[in-house]
């Protein structure tokens, strides 16, 4: 339970880490918050010749709510994120979903970053990105290249980030106004890795109508998978038709078997998480700050 | 066998400061105990599942056996041997632990005491329900947890006011 040898290297600056990265190409790994990479050296399932350490880079280290949503640096732990007030006032998913994420010690070095470039389909923070929306800033020697949500992950630990890039930060979305969201999971033991887990996205109209559903599921498929469920919604806007739900579903996720639990077993949690996060998430939309004070 | 190449990395280790030139594959949890000879720290599962190896940097609780030492250059990294009082007997966490039995191998308990110890910062009364929630990263294979959880409890009592 050791790593095997690498060498390492500790830039200072983002330009010193992608010079770096640029001439180690295939050979080199970027180091953030290990919390994935560290354990799969340490079984020999991963074994990179040259490791990237940008722990040491301040730039990196950010948290910054914008109009547009917010931008978490490549080296932000998720406990920062989930503890930031304004990033959970920006986008109420960001916490709803770290809290699910492995536990809080994992949390305090873990980035979020980092997890969306392992690319784990068990994994919430994906999810998260892929339900609201936004991008990975990617920088390399040859400059600078944003990839949307819907396109970076590309199959189970597998991110559109190529040899030579550097995930600088990613930003999620600020959901539209009068927006609910909320992440279920359903784990063995506390803290493991989802059997299977459901972000939910809903917006209301003025008088509490549900206008638009989305869920994110994880472990169901080998990226997260998006559904949009307003086709599920009933005629009154105030709840979902758990069958027509349950058919949406089954039409886009598409469940392995593994020692932790059949597929069909999987299946049916997806349908029963995801009726629990939509209802959930209905309750937490309502009425913009400004609509409440008028 | 060739030799590795050494990385220098300097931190300090409950206040004291440390310069050391080891491997960059040298984990901290070993760097710890064989380097510093600082052997409180356990080493359980070695990948991240058990919470034995559990030390504070910078103040949070981190799983030494998932951090490259030569990744905490600057670091302040607080070990079960940093968590006594101030007179250097036992610290208000290990005193709980005595009290309340809440060790019987005593293989898992640094990886508690760390934890614990920086969880009672920012909860000074937690409930039997937020303690369980607090230790849900480590493991105990002897104790069926209900005796840590009231250890919780009354380290938060010592540590905070009543009944120190």
């Amino acid at each position: 339970m050791k790593p095997s040898p690498f060498s390492y290297h500790r830039p200072r600056t983002v330009e010193e880490a992608v010079e770096l990265l640029g001439a180690l190409g295939e050979e080199g790994k970027v180091l953030a918050g290990g919390q994935s990479l560290v354990p799969l050296m340490s079984m020999r399932l991963a074994a990179p010749a040259h490791l990237v350490d940008v722990n040491h880079i301040p730039e990196l280290d950010t948290v910054a709510v914008t109009a547009a949503g917010v931008r978490v640096g490549a080296t932000a732990r998720h406990a920062r994120v989930e503890k930031d007030a304004a990033a959970y006032d920006a986008a109420p998913l960001l916490r709803q979903g770290l809290v699910n994420v492995a536990h809080p010690t994992i949390r305090n070095r873990g980035t979020t970053v980092g997890s969306l470039v392992h690319a784990d389909p068990s994994a919430e923070m994906p999810a998260v990105l892929a339900l609201l929306g936004g991008s990975v800033e990617l920088r390399s020697t040859a400059g600078s290249r944003e990839v949307a949500a819907a396109d970076f992950f590309v199959g189970p630990m597998e991110s559109a980030l190529r040899p030579g890039e550097l995930a600088v930060a990613a930003t999620f979305h600020r959901p539209p106004p009068r927006s609910g969201s909320a992440f279920v999971e359903l784990a063995r033991r506390h803290g493991d890795y989802a059997l299977c887990g459901v972000a939910a996205l809903v917006t209301t109209d003025h008088d509490g109508a549900v206008t638009t559903a989305r869920v994110a599921l994880i472990s169901v498929g080998p990226v997260p998978v998006v559904v949009d469920v307003g086709a599920a919604v009933h005629g009154t806007g105030t709840a979902f038709d758990t069958e027509r739900l349950a058919g949406l579903l089954d039409a886009a996720i598409d469940p392995e078997a593994d020692i932790h639990a059949t597929a069909e077993y999987r299946r049916h949690l997806a349908h029963v998480l995801a009726a629990r996060a939509l209802t959930e998430a209905h309750e937490h939309a309502g009425p913009t700050r400004d609509e409440r004070a008028s | 066998m060739t030799t590795e190449a050494l990385v220098r990395v300097a931190f300090t280790v409950n206040g004291a400061p440390y310069d050391l030139e080891v491997p960059a594959r040298r984990l901290l949890s070993d760097a710890l105990r064989h380097d510093l000879r600082l052997t409180g720290t356990h080493v359980g599962c070695e990948h991240g599942v058990c919470g034995a190896c559990t030390v504070l940097v910078d103040g949070a609780p981190i799983r030494s056996c998932l951090v490259f030492a030569v990744s905490l250059e600057g670091a302040a990294i607080t070990t079960v041997e940093g968590c006594r009082n101030a007179e250097g007997g036992m610290g208000p966490v290990q005193q709980a632990f005595q009290e309340c039995h809440a060790l019987q191998c005593g293989f898992c308990t640094p990886g508690f005491i760390t934890t614990v110890t920086a969880y009672l910062e920012d909860h000074p009364a937690p409930t039997a329900a937020e303690a369980r929630e607090a230790i849900s990263g480590n493991l105990c294979r002897c104790t069926g947890y209900q005796n840590i959880v009231a250890a919780v409890q009354r380290a938060a009592e010592i540590k905070w006011g009543e009944g120190a």
